[in-house]
């Protein structure tokens, strides 16, 4: 049913409390007992969670709590993600605040029976950190979260994602309030600009120029485009803020229609991901019911609305000429700019094209205001900035922190450090876009343009750590096979020259390539870049040059010597058996191809010429006999 | 994104299918950026896109064949082939090589009568050779839609395939 600003008001006055409760506000016991629900538990819904069964254990929660009639006393919430995707299934229990972790359906009922029914924390299911210190009171205490700010992941693992009123609760369209009925289209811009909110899909173009051009543009028809098409091997923030938070996408994209002076939003997004579209479907269909879209919203006399376009499996649709082209139905290949898609864009029409995060930022921006926006961060990068966290670190998952955060808090503080006492080597941001920070520059402030500035780039937000025993020439591989099989083979310096650029790192992880190679590598690498056609191209050589520029040594030890020092590139690796050896056999009978001779209990030898390398000796072996050099 | 195979499977198409399709074509024509969905609404129906579909979709949207085809096979997730309701893949890496992946494969290739990169015309069982997966030491490895099966023995491979018979 339609409602109007008061409905909306009212709804948020009800839910206040229990709401205010899940954010981490510590209320006296006998306030909570007044009202409805004593105990809120959060169940994480979103992809990660629910691939190890959490919507098993939601179920059984809901089960548990119907089955004992306690409905009116426990209320059990499918949450989006927390972001700590490597302690999932997560069971959070309010108000107290316990964080489970690694929960498996089987613990459920004990769960229930003991903490909430009888209010007694079942310590042995807690997370270790908030287990073994007293003094962690809430989730938001643990060092993982203690150098994060929420902006634009605010609502996820707070609210239920699939019920517009615990949005409206949060301020949820309050934004969207304050803009239909306070302020003019130039006046939304303006805040937006003053806020010096830049793109958070790669290039970092500011958000309020782009709104301005939109604006400016002559035309009675005007899109507002959403990029959820979120390829990066690595990233999914885009997709965890759609799975926990779609009513502030859709907020900000009628925001965004308002301001520009736009009717019909489009959100494409990747058909991989069911689980957002889903809640991106359910989340539309409540807005229009409590008309916040469709037409005269909330009495204005606006109209906007938003359908959803699916993607089909292609890389470079996030480029934004090629995702309208592919909008438009037609094979997703980029066009030449100018003319920018403000100017013509999907359909010829003038197109304001932001990304999910980008969009996630703005009703807290119209909220609070530009100023407090703009506080936070460096001098030319505002806010925060969502990254997936991942590779080599004790802790992985989304962190969220303000832009100026060095890569030494992340990795150590935030991410607990490196794995079984290994060093840190580099870190890999921007994905096949971007390249690596080598360890001396580990305490650079993280924001656009000091990333740009070393040689990487924000790109969607991808962070792999890395430790010694990643080789940096293989990780350059590994990108180009992505960017070679993702190339749309539209312009020849893309198509043929990544190609090209593939084969050499091939040649060289496999001893064969030579220092002029190098030379000529680096040289194929500016070319495909000032020649591509779109972003694809003009960044997929950027982990070669990246990675050539503060790794030369290593690859001169693959060309030169013939020697990979991280042993991972197979062919220069060479297995041998150490006199730890006790000569159980377990190894020779491992082999696959019957490479490692010897008497029992005596050492074992591996003849080379027969071993392919499959490394099965080593993990079988008990005594760390076998060695890899 | 080279992957332009036609499929081995004959077209089998119901009425009640193309009757779908023919509905579906009929409501989104005329609307702005039409194909990409119905594709993806074709693909629905029949589980993958045929030629047969295409040159329907064709006809009823007025789009020529050519740039249908065009765009079916841009996209990764448009299939011109269909995929099994069980999915087979073995492991042709040195190891499993080595330790008698050939056999295997022939084996279900002469079960199945069909080549790898192929689908029964059941629409039961696809085939794929696949590079290490990185388990060799249960060489030889095949998987059936990510179950794996370790140490295969080329006369092991009927016992194998008759758990999935339904």
């Amino acid at each position: 049913m339609k409602k109007t600003i008061s409905d909306i008001n009212k709804i948020k006055e009800d839910l206040k409390l229990p709401m205010s409760i899940r954010k981490g506000a510590r209320v006296v016991n006998e306030t909570i007992g007044s009202e409805k629900f004593m105990r809120t538990v959060l169940v994480c819904g979103s992809t990660g969670c629910a691939s190890s069964h959490s919507v098993k254990i939601y179920e059984k929660f809901k089960q548990l709590v119907h089955d004992n009639k306690m409905d009116d006393q426990i209320n059990i919430v499918k949450t989006g993600c927390f972001g700590r995707c490597a302690s999932g299934p997560i069971v959070m229990v309010y108000p107290e605040g316990s964080f489970y972790s690694q929960i498996k359906p089987e613990y459920v009922e004990e769960i229930f029976n003991e903490h909430l029914v009888k209010g007694n924390r079942v310590d042995k299911y807690l997370h270790h950190e908030q287990r073994d210190n007293p003094e962690i009171k809430n989730l938001y205490d643990v060092s993982f979260y203690k150098k994060q700010k929420k902006i634009a992941l605010r609502n996820c693992g707070v609210i239920d994602p699939e019920n517009i009123d615990e949005y409206i609760a949060l301020d949820g369209y309050q934004a969207l309030i304050k803009c239909l009925t306070r302020l003019k289209p130039q006046e939304v811009i303006d805040i937006v600009k003053e806020s010096g909110l830049r793109g958070r899909g790669g290039g970092g173009f500011p958000t309020g120029n782009k709104w301005q051009f939109a604006k400016n543009a002559e035309g009675k028809i005007k899109y507002v485009c959403c990029n959820a098409d979120e390829g990066d091997p690595g990233a999914f923030m885009d997709r965890s803020i759609l799975e926990g938070d779609p009513n502030s996408v859709i907020e900000a994209m009628t925001i965004a229609g308002y301001a520009v002076g736009s009717n019909q939003g489009y959100v494409y997004i990747r058909a991989e991901y069911p689980v957002a579209i889903q809640r991106l479907q359910t989340a539309i269909a409540q807005a229009r019911d409590y008309g916040l879209l469709g037409s005269n919203i909330l009495g204005s006399g606006f109209d906007f609305d938003i359908d959803l376009r699916y993607g089909a499996g292609a890389f470079v649709c996030g480029e934004e000429t090629a995702l309208m082209t592919s909008i438009e139905g037609n094979r997703g290949e980029p066009r030449p700019r100018p003319p920018f898609p403000a100017i013509k864009g999907l359909f010829g029409k003038p197109t304001l094209l932001n990304n999910v995060e980008t969009y996630a930022n703005i009703p807290e921006i119209i909220n609070r205001g530009s100023e407090w926006f703009s506080k936070m961060g460096t001098e030319k990068s505002k806010g925060t900035k969502v990254f997936a966290l991942c590779g080599k670190t004790n802790d992985t998952g989304l962190v969220e922190i303000p832009m100026g955060t060095t890569l030494r808090e992340i990795v150590e503080e935030i991410g607990g450090g490196i794995p079984n006492g290994r060093k840190f080597k580099a870190a890999q941001t921007g994905g096949p876009s971007g390249g690596c920070i080598p360890a001396q520059l580990i305490d650079t402030p993280i924001d656009y343009d000091n990333l740009i500035q070393i040689g990487s780039m924000m790109g969607s937000g991808g962070l792999i750590v890395m430790d010694e025993d990643n080789c940096m020439v293989d990780i350059a591989k590994f990108f180009l096979e992505f960017t070679v099989e993702e190339s749309c083979g539209k312009c020849t310096p893309c198509r043929v020259g990544t190609k090209r650029l593939l084969e050499m790192l091939t040649k060289i992880t496999e001893g064969r390539g030579t220092l002029e190679d190098l030379d000529k590598m680096e040289e194929l690498c500016y070319y495909i870049k000032n020649n591509s056609l779109c972003g694809l191209g003009q960044t997929a050589p950027n982990p070669v040059i990246s990675t050539l520029r503060y790794f030369r040594s290593e690859y001169e030890a693959h060309v030169v010597d013939k020697k990979c020092p991280a042993g991972v590139c197979k062919k220069l690796v060479t297995y041998r058996i150490t006199d730890r050896c006790i000569g159980c056999s377990l190894c020779s009978r491992n082999c696959p191809v019957n490479a490692i001779t010897g008497k029992i209990k005596e050492r074992f030898t591996i003849d080379t010429s027969k071993c392919i390398k499959c490394g099965a000796c080593m993990s079988a072996c008990k005594f760390k006999a076998i060695v890899k050099e | 994104m080279g992957k332009i195979k036609l499929t081995s499977v004959d077209f089998a198409g119901t009425k009640e299918q193309e009757a779908e399709l023919r509905k579906m074509l009929k409501e989104l024509k005329g609307t702005d950026g039409a194909l990409m969905p119905a594709l993806q609404k074709a693909q629905g129906i029949y589980g993958y896109l045929p030629i047969e579909v295409q040159k329907i979709v064709s006809e009823e949207l007025g789009v020529p064949l050519e740039k249908i085809f065009g765009v079916v096979t841009f996209y990764t997730q448009f299939l011109l082939n269909p995929n099994g309701k069980y999915d087979i893949s073995v492991c042709l890496g040195t190891a499993c090589y080595v330790k008698g992946a050939g056999d295997v494969i022939e084996k279900i290739q002469n079960r199945l009568d069909i080549s790898p990169g192929d689908c029964t015309s059941d629409l039961k069982f696809s085939l794929n050779a696949t590079r290490c997966i990185g388990c060799c030491g249960l060489a030889p490895v095949m998987t059936i839609n990510g179950e794996v099966f370790g140490k295969v023995k080329a006369d092991e491979v009927d016992a194998i395939l008759d758990k999935f018979k339904d």
